[in-house]
């Protein structure tokens, strides 16, 4: 073969795997682009037949009905309920992690234990939590959906920063101990610093998690502390579906899981294999 | 309260302090994830046993011990051993589906060109949506009229199409394998992607020069060396999908009728709309005996824990 028909082969080859990229690209991204267009279409286009494929212009009406009616609320509610399991549980779990990665505490059978928490269903738990934050008042609170979202978490937290924590040097522990400092201090001044490129990864993912949660929050949650999650469901009619509002509230909720994905490229296949991979 | 007062004791000994004897220093920092596991693992488990051998119905609190009528109950539900099965028949297809999907999207990506991280970082971002709403995007997509699936479709049969695909019987499983594909493939794509990228080049170049074909390195070279991480997203990917209920809940809520009901939805209706409290527990109780088994045999065999 000569030098011209090699890369004549390798181009058409090239093209190929450019027109596969390319539909793949529109089966995995047109949904969430119809999601979006939906939120910016007045109702006359989003209710047009046959389908609009782009609004006329772009226009936030959909959102500022989500933000004037309090439904905007939700998100709130996702970014607290969230963001303060989250916290809780990468501190409880790293000091978990670390203990189980140094002293071997509670063996493979502790370690089996906490990762097949994290792989129980659900729905197999909810009924009874639900009977016990009946009993304690703690139905659509706050506290009571903290805990249970860091408890959820746990397992994850614990299992990836396992694997962090393993990459740090011992040497470095050692030595602090032999300057005098406690082991709490160690944990404190010298294990989480360490660590903190995957505590950042970590608690991303954990966040990310209890962000996207739908099915605690549907049993638990009333009124105060309806997640955004719940609240897209909200908009389900027996008879019709208030879609501008589904895509808004969609969106809204969506759009910061982006942002943060995005950033976090590098992190994202050791964070969704539960660290198989590390990348 | 005591829960509470609890929680408050165990979270209050994270607090530096030279008292506190090292020796026991390891135990200190494994309390309170302890703690709160158990709330969510070991309580659920106990009181759904208990509450499974009493009569607790949504009329009536009756609390007395009722042997195994409950689990007996369970042999002659014909509606939980089909949503038990509709789980399955869901797993079944969608997992291999994404596997081979995925792999393939892998392999396509894994060679370098222009625009490629692009590519990947789009592709994959459907993974990352809360699967309600993933969900509720595709009834969207799927609407009758208004959405663009059914245009499409008819611009292929040449004239106006309307299928109905969260009501008709035989188009709802399509509609919701085409999600859970859609949402996951991309989960398995990305993790291949990068497994696939860790194989060894000389070995699959070696047997390239051998004359070996495509089939046979990736049969004896590639996927030997990807299998420790597949079947990680293979695990992951089956409990997620025999838990299945977002995706579920937003597109036909289990209908028509109990058609497309799963183990998840079922449980959420006895327990929550029928109030059925002994009965729900001991499915709870079911699901939970049912998935250790398989998630702590799978755990070992897999040397996840080592």
């Amino acid at each position: 073969m000569t030098n011209l028909s090699v890369a004549a082969t390798r181009r058409w080859k090239l093209a190929g795997r450019y027109g596969l990229a390319s539909l793949l690209l529109v089966f995995f991204v047109f949904p969430i682009y119809w999601l979006f267009i939906i939120s910016f279409k007045t109702p006359d286009e989003i209710f047009h037949f046959p389908p609009v494929w782009y609004p006329k212009s772009l226009q936030f009406a959909n959102y500022a009905v989500l933000f004037k009616d309090g439904d905007a609320v939700s998100v709130l509610n996702s970014l607290i309920l969230a963001g303060v399991s989250t916290v809780i549980a990468m501190i409880f779990g790293t000091m978990c992690a670390y203990s189980l990665v140094r002293f071997k505490t509670g063996g493979e059978d502790f370690a089996v234990w906490v990762i097949s928490q994290r792989l129980m269903p659900p729905i197999a738990i909810i009924f009874p939590i639900f009977l016990l934050y009946v009993y304690l008042g703690w139905v659509d609170s706050y506290g009571g959906l903290i805990i249970l979202y860091t408890a959820f978490n746990l397992p994850y937290v614990i299992w990836m920063m396992r694997g962090y924590i393993e990459d740090i040097p011992l040497e470095l522990e050692e030595s602090a101990l032999v300057d005098g400092c406690s082991r709490w201090a160690v944990l404190w001044k010298v294990v989480f610093p360490m660590a903190r490129t995957g505590l950042f990864a970590t608690a991303v993912f954990t966040f990310v998690f209890a962000w996207n949660e739908f099915i605690f929050a549907l049993v638990l949650t009333r009124t105060e502390v309806v997640t955004y999650t719940v609240q897209v469901t909200h908009y389900f009619g027996g008879q019709s579906n208030f879609w501008a509002k589904i895509a808004a509230m969609s969106a809204l909720g969506t759009v910061p899981v982006f942002i943060t994905v995005s950033l976090l490229q590098r992190f994202l296949v050791r964070g969704i294999s539960m660290g198989a991979v590390k990348g | 309260m005591t829960s509470a007062s609890h929680a408050d004791n165990s979270g209050g000994a994270h607090h530096p302090s030279r008292r506190m004897p090292d020796h026991n220093f390891r135990y200190w920092i494994i309390a309170p994830s302890v703690f709160l596991l158990l709330l969510i693992g070991l309580f659920p488990l106990i009181y759904s046993l208990v509450v499974s051998f009493q009569q607790i119905t949504m009329t009536d609190y009756d609390t007395s011990f009722a042997g195994l009528t409950n689990y007996a109950q369970l042999f002659d539900d014909a509606r939980l051993w089909q949503s038990i099965a509709h789980t399955l028949i869901i797993t079944i297809i969608a997992l291999p589906i994404e596997l081979v999907f995925g792999l393939a999207m892998a392999h396509l990506f894994l060679e370098r060109m222009p625009g490629r991280q692009i590519f990947i970082s789009l592709i994959v971002l459907p993974t990352v949506i809360s699967p309600v709403v993933a969900g509720a995007t595709w009834r969207l997509l799927f609407d009758q009229r208004y959405g663009p699936i059914n245009q499409v479709i008819g611009w292929f049969a040449g004239h106006d199409v309307i299928m109905l695909w969260n009501i008709t019987p035989h188009l709802v499983y399509p509609a919701i394998l085409i999600c859970e594909v859609w949402q996951w493939t991309p989960f398995m794509f990305l993790i291949l992607l990068a497994a696939l990228s860790n194989v060894d080049k000389s070995l699959t170049e070696a047997a390239e020069l051998d004359g070996a074909g495509f089939w046979r390195i990736f049969f004896k070279i590639v996927l030997p060396a990807i299998w420790p991480v597949m079947a990680i997203a293979i695990l992951i990917r089956g409990v997620d999908l025999f838990r299945i209920f977002d995706v579920i809940w937003a597109l036909t809520s289990g209908g028509p009728g109990t058609m497309t009901e799963t183990i998840s939805i079922y449980t959420y209706v006895q327990g929550f709309q029928q109030f059925e409290s002994s009965y729900t527990a001991a499915i709870a109780f079911l699901i939970v005996g049912l998935m250790s088994v398989i998630v702590i045999w799978a755990i070992r065999r897999m040397g996840l824990a080592k």
